[in-house]
C-alpha cells in the first residue's frame, strides 16, 4: 500500500523495518527531521533513541550499541560526519556494523544548508585515518530512502562495517509514493558482541594491534572483505543507455535531473542516456565501463566541483573522452541547463 | 595483619594468563609500583564478591589502562580517547541487564573526553566510572595533565605548569557534584594501605550501587606514576600522600540516589502501526477510475499561507488516484513570514526531476511570488494568483492569469487558514487535474476536527464556485498554445 512519504521519514521507516532500536544522534539542518523522526518512532517500537552532547559523542554511542550486537544509526549533515570522522574510523577498525546517514549541505566549513554532493571524498574515500573503506549508497527517490536503508543494514551486518547512506537535502525533503512490504527481517547471529552474557564473556571489541605483523594480517583481512564488496555488492541503474552516444553519469538528485535531461536531449535529436551509481563505493566501474564501451562521450554531473568524475575516469581509463558539469553552493541545476551544456561540450564529439 | 584479611589468590575475575599480551604472560604491562595494578586487583575483587563477573562489561580507554581487557576475564570493549562514558552509555542501554565499567585515566576523562562525562553523569547513567588521576599522561611519556599540579614539571611544562597559562588542577568530584543527577561520587587514593582499603569499599559500593539500579557512580583515585615522576615506587606512593591528596582532597562528594521527576509513557506501537501500514487509506478498487491529467506546478506565498500543506494536499490526491508525484519544498533555516514554496509534479510515467524550473501552472499567493515566478511558467501555462485584481503595470503574455482572491473568500468563510484550500478548488475547477471529490476524501483524513472540516468543504465549494461564476472566459489573455 502506497503511502506520501518525506525521503528523510523514509529513511527512520526503513530502518525500523530492518530492526534497528538504536539511535543516537545529535541535530544538524537537513539532517535533523532524522533525528526527530526516530526520536518518535524508536521507542514506541521498544528502542532507544538518545539525543548526543555531540557528533563526537553520538558516534561512540553507536561503537558501544553496536559492541552490544545492537542494529544501530545515526544521521548527521558535513559538519557532523566531520566531527564523526574519528568513530567511523574505530567503528571499520573494530569492524563494528552501523548505519550512518550523510544529508550532504553546502561546504566548506559552515556552507550552508542548500544541497551539494560535496562529502563525496570524505564519504567514498574514507575521511577518517587508516586503510578502511565505507560502503556508501546513494539513493535518489523516497522509495530508495527507505530500500536503500533496509539494504544498509544487512549490508552493515554482512561485512561488519559502516555503510552510510549519502543524500541530499532536495532528496531528504521531498515527498513521494513510499510502498512499505512488510515482512520480517531476519538478522544474522552476531556471536562476537559483547552483551555482559557468559556466552560472550570471552567477546574483545577494539581496534589495537601493537605488533607490526599482527596489524598488517588485520588490515589485510579488512581488505580482504573490502575486495569481496567490490566483487559482489556494486549496484547501479540504467535509462536509455542501449543505443546512446552520449552517456550521462550522475548519483542521487542529479540523477533525477539527469532523467529529465536524457529526455529533452532524446527530443532534440541527441541519443543521450544515463548510467546512475547506487553504490559509490564499492563504485559500478564494470558495469560503467561495458555501458560506456559504444558511446561516444560521457559526460558527470555533480553537486561539487569534479569528486566523482574520478572514480569514472579511473573505471573507463580513457578509453572515451570525459566531459564534467558540477554546480556548488547549493545550486541545483534545471534539465535546461544541463541540456544546454551538454550541447556545448560533446556535440563536437557526437 | 590485624584487621585485614590477606588474600592469598588471583581473583577470578583476572585470566591466568594473559594470552592476549604478546609476551611475558604471566606478568603486567604496568610498571612496578603503578596503581593501576592495584584499583585492577579492587575491581577484580569486587567483581567477584558481588558475583558479576559474567555480566560484567569492561570499557577500557585510551592511556595506560588501553590494555586492560589482557586482564579481565569480563565482556571487553576498547574504545578511542576520551569517549569511554559515550561507549559506556549505549551498551547499558543496549544490555540493561550488564554492569558496565567506564575505566578512564586523567588525560582521557578530564581532559579530551571532558563533554562525555559531564553529560553521561548528568543522564544519571547507570553505570561505574573509575577514573584513576596520576597527574600526568602516562603512555604517552609524561605529558601534562588537566590534574597536573602548579609547579609540576612535565615534558610539555617544562618549567612548570603555569595557572597563568594552563589554569589550575581540575577537579572533577566537585564539578561533576555540581550536577543533581550523580548517585555516588567519591575521590580516594592508593598511598597506603588504610586508603587502599578505603578505595576498595569505594569501588564495591559503585558497583554494587549499578547493580541496585541506583544510577550514576564516579570512584577517582589518586594513584602513583613512579616511572614518570622518575621515583622510586615508595617515594611515588608517598608523594600522592603528602602532595597529590592535599591538592585533590579526599572524601564523599556524592552519596544518595537523586529524586528525579516522572517522565511521560511512551506508547508502545507495532512494526506496522509505526510504519503506518495499515492506517493509510483504503485502495481505490479500480486505478484511475477518476480523469486525471499530468501537471508540473509551483506554489508560492509567505510562510503560513498553507504553501506546503497545499502542494501536499495536491501530492495525497495524485497518490490516491494512482499516479507517480514529487513534492518539493524550498526549505531554509527555521522561521515565520518568510516566503514559501513548493514544486509539486503529477504524471502517469515515473518522474524525472522533483524540481520544477518551468512549471505549467503558478500558484501565486501573494504579489511577491507572483512578480518573482510568473515569467518561469512555460508558453500556454496558467498563472492562478491570489487577489481580485494584477498589480498595477504586471504583464506575464505567456500565460493565462486567473485572479481567485482566495485569502478574501476565507476571511467571508470566517478564516484565512483555508485561502489554500479555495485555491485547491479553483486549480481543480480550472485545469481538471484531479477530482474535486479526491480532495474532499483527502481533507476528511487530514483534517479531524469536524468543525474544520465543515469549513474546509465550505472553502472548496466557494473556489469552485467563484472560477464558476466569477470568471470570464476571455477575459484574460489567452495567448496561443494554451495545451491543458
Amino acid at each position: 500500500m502506497r503511502q506520501l512519504c518525506k525521503g528523510n521519514v523514509a529513511i527512520v521507516k526503513g530502518a525500523v523495518l530492518a530492526g534497528c532500536r538504536a539511535f543516537y544522534g545529535y541535530p544538524i539542518t537537513p539532517a535533523s527531521e532524522i533525528a526527530e523522526y526516530a526520536a518518535l518512532l524508536i521507542p514506541e517500537v521498544g528502542g532507544t533513541f538518545l539525543q548526543a552532547e555531540s557528533e563526537v559523542s553520538a558516534i561512540n554511542m553507536v561503537y558501544g550499541a553496536s559492541s552490544a550486537g545492537m542494529r544501530v544509526m545515526s544521521a548527521s549533515s558535513g559538519p557532523g560526519l566531520s566531527l564523526m570522522q574519528e568513530g567511523i574510523s574505530y567503528i571499520a577498525g573494530s569492524e563494528l556494523p552501523c548505519v550512518l546517514v550523510d544529508v550532504v549541505r553546502g561546504g566548506p566549513g559552515l556552507g550552508n544548508i542548500a544541497p551539494e554532493q560535496s562529502d563525496y571524498f570524505s564519504m567514498v574515500k574514507g575521511g577518517g585515518h587508516g586503510c578502511y573503506r565505507n560502503l556508501v549508497l546513494a539513493p535518489a527517490s523516497v522509495q530508495e530512502m527507505f530500500d536503500l536503508t533496509v539494504l544498509a543494514f544487512d549490508l552493515a551486518d554482512r561485512y561488519r562495517n559502516p555503510v552510510v547512506i549519502m543524500t541530499d537535502g532536495f532528496v531528504g525533503q521531498m515527498m513521494e509514493p513510499l510502498d512499505i512490504q512488510l515482512r520480517e527481517i531476519e538478522q544474522p547471529a552476531k556471536d562476537w558482541a559483547v552483551k555482559g552474557t557468559a556466552e560472550t564473556r570471552k567477546n574483545l571489541i577494539t581496534s589495537i594491534f601493537l605488533e607490526t605483523d599482527v596489524l598488517e594480517a588485520h588490515v589485510n583481512k579488512l581488505e580482504a572483505k573490502y575486495q569481496l564488496a567490490q566483487e559482489l555488492e556494486t549496484r547501479c541503474d540504467e535509462y536509455l543507455t542501449e543505443d546512446a552516444d552520449v552517456l550521462l553519469v550522475g548519483f542521487g538528485i542529479v540523477s533525477r535531473v539527469l532523467r529529465s535531461t536524457v529526455d529533452q536531449l532524446r527530443a532534440q535529436g541527441l541519443k543521450a542516456g544515463l548510467f546512475r551509481p547506487i553504490t559509490l563505493w564499492p563504485f559500478p566501474s564494470r558495469e560503467l565501463c561495458k555501458t560506456a564501451q559504444h558511446v561516444k562521450s560521457v559526460m558527470v554531473v555533480e553537486l561539487n566541483t569534479g569528486m566523482m568524475v574520478q572514480d569514472v575516469k579511473l573505471a573507463l581509463n580513457g578509453t572515451v573522452p570525459v566531459e564534467f558539469y558540477g554546480r556548488t553552493g547549493g545550486n541545483v541545476p534545471a534539465a535546461e541547463e544541463i541540456t544546454a551544456q551538454v550541447f556545448a561540450r560533446t556535440s563536437a564529439l557526437v | 595483619m590485624n584487621g585485614y584479611e590477606v588474600i592469598h589468590e588471583k581473583s577470578p575475575a583476572f585470566y591466568d594468563r594473559f594470552e592476549r599480551k604478546a609476551e611475558l604472560q604471566q606478568q603486567t604491562h604496568y610498571c612496578p609500583g603503578c596503581g593501576h595494578g592495584i584499583v585492577h586487583k579492587l575491581i577484580a575483587e569486587a567483581l567477584t564478591d558481588l558475583g558479576l563477573q559474567d555480566r560484567t562489561i569492561l570499557v577500557s580507554p585510551v592511556g595506560c589502562s588501553v590494555f586492560a581487557y589482557y586482564y579481565f576475564d569480563v565482556g571487553n570493549v576498547q574504545v578511542a580517547h576520551g569517549r569511554a562514558p559515550a561507549a559506556a552509555t549505549a551498551l547499558k542501554r543496549s544490555c540493561p541487564e550488564s554492569i558496565v565499567i567506564s575505566y578512564q585515566g586523567d588525560g582521557d576523562l578530564a581532559a579530551i573526553g571532558t563533554a562525555e562525562i559531564v553529560h553521561a553523569a548528568n543522564r544519571g547513567e547507570n553505570i561505574s566510572v573509575f577514573f584513576v588521576n596520576n597527574s600526568v599522561y602516562g603512555m604517552t611519556g609524561g605529558q601534562m595533565a588537566p590534574t597536573s599540579l602548579i609547579g609540576e614539571i612535565t615534558t610539555t611544562s617544562p618549567w612548570g605548569r603555569r595557572a597563568s597559562n594552563e589554569g589550575l588542577p581540575l577537579h572533577v568530584c566537585e564539578l561533576l557534584a555540581a550536577l543533581e543527577t550523580p548517585t555516588y561520587i567519591e575521590r580516594v587514593a592508593l598511598n597506603d594501605m588504610k586508603n587502599i582499603m578505603k578505595a576498595k569499599r569505594a569501588v564495591k559500593k559503585a558497583l554494587q550501587i549499578q547493580k541496585d539500579g541506583g544510577g550514576f557512580s564516579l570512584v577517582e583515585i589518586l594513584s602513583p606514576c613512579p616511572t614518570i615522576m622518575k621515583m622510586d615506587p615508595v617515594v611515588a606512593r608517598k608523594w600522592v600522600g603528602e602532595t597529590l591528596v592535599k591538592a585533590f582532597p579526599l572524601g564523599v562528594f556524592r552519596d544518595r540516589k537523586p529524586e528525579l521527576p516522572p517522565g511521560p509513557k511512551i506508547p508502545v506501537k507495532t512494526v506496522a502501526e509505526a510504519l503506518e501500514v495499515e492506517e493509510s487509506a483504503p485502495e481505490i478498487a479500480s486505478p484511475r477510475r477518476h480523469h486525471t491529467r499530468d501537471l508540473t506546478l509551483k506554489i508560492a506565498g509567505f510562510g503560513g499561507q498553507g504553501i506546503l500543506l497545499m502542494g501536499q494536499l495536491l501530492a495525497e490526491m495524485a497518490l490516491r488516484e494512482h499516479m507517480e508525484v514529487s513534492w518539493l519544498p524550498s526549505y531554509g533555516p527555521e522561521m515565520r513570514s518568510g516566503s514559501a514554496h513548493c514544486h509539486v509534479s503529477l504524471s502517469h510515467e515515473r518522474i524525472g526531476s522533483p524540481l520544477i524550473t518551468q512549471p505549467e501552472v503558478l500558484i501565486a499567493m501573494n504579489e511577491l511570488s507572483l512578480h518573482k515566478f510568473a515569467a518561469s511558467v512555460v508558453s500556454g501555462g496558467l498563472i492562478l494568483y491570489n487577489h481580485t485584481k494584477l498589480p498595477e503595470g504586471f504583464s506575464a503574455p505567456q500565460a493565462r492569469i486567473v485572479c481567485v482572491p482566495a485569502s478574501e473568500i476565507a476571511d467571508r468563510l470566517g478564516s484565512a487558514k483555508v485561502a489554500n484550500v479555495v485555491m485547491l478548488a479553483a486549480l481543480l475547477e480550472e485545469t481538471e487535474c484531479l477530482p474535486a471529490e479526491s480532495a474532499i476524501s483527502v481533507l476528511e483524513t487530514v483534517v479531524k476536527n469536524p468543525r474544520l472540516l465543515e469549513l474546509n468543504r465550505q472553502a472548496m465549494k466557494a473556489g469552485r464556485d467563484y472560477v464558476d461564476t466569477e470568471i470570464e472566459v476571455g477575459a484574460v489573455a489567452q495567448p496561443d498554445g494554451y495545451s491543458y
